[in-house]
């Protein structure tokens, strides 16, 4: 029994993953230490930032748009991209394993590196502002 | 004789409703629908051979100008989904690898011929963007239906079967 309840709260904790954008961001922004505070701006200028490592995908914005609170449109496929906002799509930054997944990719892709936890707090920040 | 010349014509007729649906496998997993989907169509798998599949899965980190990387025990799941639903024949000739460039089903013999008719305009119309964006003319692509009474290519264009 003593081994049971340690690993029903191991299934319960796992099961429930699903986060507000708040609190993804803050998990990122507390890998910074407790003095670091996300700042929108600096997501807003990294979002349209032309890292032009990638030819095809030289920025976010390239895809997402240079607003965020509308649809776009993948730069190879063509395929429409929902919002990327969670203010005006409510899927989106309510999964912290999809949320790292597509910094992973879209970062090693854009930007030619991974993220840093600080740039990846700027940028919910931004994007949970609704802009 | 007269009996098989008939069962013959309506093979023949029928093939084209063939084209019309190809629906992802009933038993589809939602990780291929959700992994596949995100970036473009998640396409019927019978539209590659396995061998195609196989090396489209093994390089991830190069798939088609973009990184679509998955943690290996998703990358493998799919890979084996699609290996067990791949096609073959008709369907998937000449998509196959040429020189250490993946394979594409929109350079299969089949796809080729089933887009012949259409007008160099859609293909180049910003809409469309690529051959693999399926739902630009295809309204019902998502779903699995190919039927040409749901083509509506952008730009005004008009499908014309002979």
């Amino acid at each position: 029994m003593n081994r049971v309840i340690p690993l029903l709260l191991i299934a319960v904790c796992s099961a429930s993953s699903a986060e507000t954008p708040s609190q993804i961001g803050d998990s990122y922004a507390a890998i910074q230490g407790a003095r670091f505070r996300a700042t929108p701006a600096r997501g807003a200028e990294f979002f349209t930032r032309k890292f032009s490592v990638s030819e095809k995908f030289p920025s976010c914005s390239t895809c997402h748009t240079e607003n965020p609170m509308e649809a776009g449109r993948h730069a190879i496929t063509g395929k429409t991209i929902k919002p990327l906002s969670p203010v005006a799509n409510t899927e989106r930054f309510t999964d912290p394993a999809k949320v790292e997944k597509w910094f992973r990719r879209n970062c090693k892709e854009v930007v030619g590196r991974e993220c840093s936890a600080d740039e990846k707090a700027n940028f919910i920040a931004f994007l949970a502002g609704g802009r | 004789m007269r009996k098989y010349v008939f069962v013959a014509t309506i093979l023949t007729a029928a093939a084209p409703a063939f084209a019309d649906r190809m629906p992802i496998p009933s038993d589809a997993l939602p990780v291929f629908k959700a992994e596949c989907g995100s970036c473009h169509l998640a396409f019927p798998p019978a539209l590659l051979s396995a061998p195609d599949w196989r090396q489209i899965m093994g390089r991830l980190e190069k798939h088609y100008g973009d990184n679509a990387t998955l943690d290996e025990a998703t990358r493998r799941r799919i890979e084996d989904f699609l290996v067990a639903n791949a096609g073959s024949g008709r369907r998937t000739e000449g998509a196959g690898a040429a020189g250490g460039v993946l394979p594409r089903l929109t350079f299969s013999n089949w796809f080729r011929h089933e887009h012949d008719e259409v007008p160099k305009g859609a293909w180049s119309d910003k809409r469309v963007g690529s051959a693999a964006n399926c739902a630009a003319c295809h309204t019902r692509a998502e779903a699995g239906s190919f039927s040409e009474r749901e083509i509506r290519m952008p730009g005004g264009y008009r499908h014309e079967r002979d």
